[in-house]
C-alpha cells in the first residue's frame, strides 16, 4: 500500500508510527448506542503527513481522540512505534506529550501571553530550566515568524497567527505526532493557503507524523503524502489515495496537472460519501 | 494616567451629555418642588420633595459633621466585612462544587434551596442567632453577596473549554496545575463578574438591615452607618437629609463597584483587549 513517498517520508523520521487496529468506538449515553468508528485499520508510517478527510459526524475527532487519550476505545488497539496506547486491557490511552493536539477552535489559554502559552508544556515537564525555555520559546517563534507578537495575549493577534502560534506551542513538546483537528476549518481561503505553506515549513523543519483530519479537499491533497478517504458515520477507510506529488511543495502544485487528477480521483468517493451522510441526516430530521 | 488622557476623558462628548442630563435633571427636580410657591400649585410628587438647593444645603452641614462621616464608615465596615467573608467562604466553595462530583451532588440541592430566600428574611433569625446586633447585620450583609459568588463561581468553573484541560494534560500538567493554572484563571472572569455583581447587593442588603436593626450595636447614633442615617432623618422631619442619605448611598456604591472593577481589570489583563 505504501509506495515511494511514503518511505521517502520516513527516511528522515524514525518514530512516530502509529498502528490504528481493528478500531471500534460505540458511544453510549443511556442506552442508544451511537457506533462512530467502525472497524477501523490504518497505518501510518513516522513522519508522514496523513489527511484524514470525511463528511462531518462521521468519526473523524472520535478517533483522533482515542489516539490522544482524551476517551475509551470500545475495542481493537491503537500502537505508536510498537507501544500499545490502547486496546485490550488498556480502553483509554493517557494523554501524553508525545501526542499534542491542535484543536478545531483552537484551545490556546486566553489568559496567558503567546510567549507563556509556548513555554508552557515544557515548564510543565521541568525538564529544562527556565531560561533555557524561555530561550526556545523565542527561537521558535522567531522561526514561525511570530517576532514581536510575545507578550500579546492569542486574544490580540490575528486566528491566522493564532493557529501558527498553537502549532509551535504543540512542537515545543517535542512530539512524535501532531493530531490536528480540522484547525484551519474558520480561515478564509487567502489566510488558509498562507497558513498552508506556514505549516509545511515547519513541517520540513521539524519532521513528525502528522495526522490531519479535514474536509477540504483541495487542502488534504496539497498537504499530505497520503489521503484516507473515510466512509459516512460510522468512519471506516473508504478509499486511500496517494499523492505522489514531491516535496517540499508549494502552492504553485495547486494548479498542475497531476494534482488535478489526484483531485479528480477523490472527488467521487468524498461527494458519494458526504451525500450518504446527508441522506442519513435528513432521515434523522 | 496622564493629563491629556484624564481631560480627554473629562470633556469627551460622552461625559459632557452625562454632565448636561443632570444639570436639567436638577432643574426640573428644584422648580418641580418649589412648584407651590412659584406656580401656586403643587406637582405630583415632585411637590413634596425638597429641592435640591436645600439638599446641598443640608449635606454642606453634614460635611463638617463627625458622625455623618462615622455612618459612611460603618456603612463601609459592614459592607466590606461581608463581603470579603463572603469572597473567601464563597470563591473555595463554588470551585470546590466545580471539581468534586460527590460533593456537588451532596450539597448543591441544600444550596438551591437555600439561595431564594431573601438575605432581608434572615434578619429576625440573624439576631436570635448572632450574640451582637453588629454580627447580625454582617452576617445578613454576607449573605447577600455569597449565593452570587458562589453561583458564579461554579458556573464559570463548570464551563470551562474541556479542551483547555485536554490540552494542559497531554502537555504533562499535573492535577494540582490543571486547577492552578488551568481553572483558576479560567474561573476568574466570572469571580469577578460575581463579585461586582455580589457587592451591589451587599448595599441594599446593609442598607435595610440597618433600618430594621436600628443601627446596631451602639443602638443608632454613632454606630448606624447610612441606612440608619437615613431613617433617622426620617423620624426626625428632615427630609433633606434622607435625600442626602440616599445620594450618599448612591455615591458610596458607585465607588465600590468601581473599586471592584479596577482590581477585576488588573486580575484579568487577557480581557481588556477584546
Ligand atoms: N460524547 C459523545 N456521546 C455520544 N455521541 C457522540 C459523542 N461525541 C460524538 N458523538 C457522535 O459520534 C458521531 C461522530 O462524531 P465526531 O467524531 O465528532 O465526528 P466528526 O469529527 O467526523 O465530525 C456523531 O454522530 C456524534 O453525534
Ligand atoms: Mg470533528
Amino acid at each position: 500500500m505504501s509506495t515511494v513517498i511514503t518511505e521517502q517520508a520516513t527516511d528522515t523520521v524514525t518514530e512516530g508510527a502509529i498502528r490504528i487496529e481493528d478500531v471500534v468506538k460505540i458511544y453510549d449515553p443511556d442506552g442508544a448506542a451511537v457506533m462512530a468508528v467502525d472497524h477501523c485499520s490504518i497505518d501510518i508510517p513516522a513522519g508522514e503527513i496523513c489527511m484524514i478527510v470525511g463528511p462531518s459526524g462521521c468519526g473523524k475527532t472520535t478517533l483522533l481522540n482515542a489516539i490522544a487519550g482524551f476517551h475509551d476505545i470500545t475495542s481493537g488497539s491503537i500502537h505508536l512505534d510498537g507501544e500499545l496506547l490502547c486496546g485490550p486491557g488498556q480502553p483509554e490511552a493517557v494523554p501524553g506529550s508525545d501526542r499534542i493536539v491542535v484543536f478545531q477552535n483552537g484551545a490556546l489559554f486566553p489568559w496567558k501571553t503567546n510567549l507563556d502559552n509556548i513555554a508552557f508544556g515544557p515548564m510543565m515537564a521541568g525538564k529544562l530550566s527556565k531560561q533555557e525555555i524561555y530561550d526556545k520559546a523565542r527561537s521558535m517563534m522567531a522561526d514561525a515568524g511570530l517576532s514581536g507578537t510575545e507578550n500579546n495575549y492569542p486574544g490580540e493577534v490575528s486566528s491566522g497567527l493564532r493557529r501558527r502560534v498553537e502549532i509551535v506551542r504543540a512542537l515545543m513538546n517535542d512530539p512524535k505526532v501532531l493530531l490536528f483537528d480540522e484547525p484551519y476549518r474558520a480561515l478564509d481561503s487567502l489566510t488558509k493557503s498562507v497558513m498552508h505553506e506556514a505549516l509545511l515549513e515547519i513541517y520540513y523543519r521539524n519532521k513528525v507524523t502528522i495526522f490531519f483530519i479535514t474536509h477540504d479537499l483541495e487542502e488534504a491533497i496539497f498537504l499530505g503524502h497520503r489521503l484516507i478517504i473515510m466512509s459516512s458515520r460510522p468512519c471506516k477507510p473508504k478509499k486511500i489515495v496517494e499523492v505522489d506529488i514531491p516535496h517540499p511543495r508549494d502552492y504553485s502544485v495547486l494548479t498542475s496537472q497531476r494534482f488535478r487528477e489526484i483531485m479528480n480521483e477523490a472527488k467521487d468517493v468524498v461527494h458519494e460519501e458526504a451525500q450518504k451522510a446527508f441522506d442519513a441526516g435528513e432521515k434523522e430530521g | 494616567m496622564n493629563i491629556k488622557n484624564f481631560r480627554s476623558k473629562l470633556f469627551s462628548r460622552a461625559a459632557l451629555r452625562g454632565l448636561i442630563a443632570i444639570a436639567i435633571f436638577l432643574v426640573i427636580w428644584e422648580v418641580g418642588a418649589r412648584s407651590e410657591q412659584l406656580f401656586g400649585y403643587r406637582f405630583p410628587f415632585l411637590g413634596l420633595v425638597p429641592p435640591p438647593s436645600d439638599v446641598f444645603v443640608s449635606w454642606g452641614g453634614l460635611i463638617g459633621n463627625p458622625s455623618y462621616w462615622q455612618s459612611w464608615y460603618m456603612s463601609f465596615l459592614r459592607v466590606f466585612g461581608g463581603f470579603t467573608a463572603a469572597m473567601i467562604i464563597g470563591i473555595p466553595l463554588g470551585l470546590f462544587m466545580a471539581v468534586n462530583k460527590t460533593f456537588y451532588g451532596m450539597y448543591f440541592p441544600t444550596f438551591e434551596i437555600m439561595r431564594p430566600i431573601p438575605p432581608l428574611a434572615w434578619v429576625p433569625a440573624s439576631i436570635i442567632f448572632w450574640p451582637t446586633q453588629e454580627l447580625s447585620i454582617a452576617f445578613v450583609t454576607f449573605l447577600g453577596a455569597f449565593y452570587t459568588i458562589v453561583i458564579n463561581v461554579l458556573g464559570g468553573a463548570r464551563s470551562i473549554n474541556k479542551q483547555y484541560l485536554q490540552a494542559a494534560q497531554s502537555m504533562g500538567a499535573s492535577q494540582w496545575d490543571i486547577f492552578r493554572r488551568i481553572v483558576l484563571p479560567a474561573t476568574l472572569p466570572s469571580i469577578v463578574v460575581g463579585s461586582a455583581v455580589g457587592m451591589g447587593i451587599t448595599w441594599e442588603v446593609v442598607v435595610a438591615a440597618e433600618m430594621i436593626s436600628g443601627g446596631g450595636s451602639s443602638g443608632g447614633g454613632e454606630g448606624g452607618g447610612l441606612g440608619f442615617f437615613i431613617w433617622s432623618s426620617y423620624v426626625g422631619g428632615s427630609y433633606e437629609q434622607i435625600v442626602v442619605g440616599m445620594i450618599s448611598i448612591g455615591i458610596a456604591g458607585y465607588f465600590s463597584s468601581e473599586l471592584l472593577r479596577q482590581l477585576g481589570g488588573l486580575l484579568t489583563p487577557w480581557l481588556k483587549t477584546r
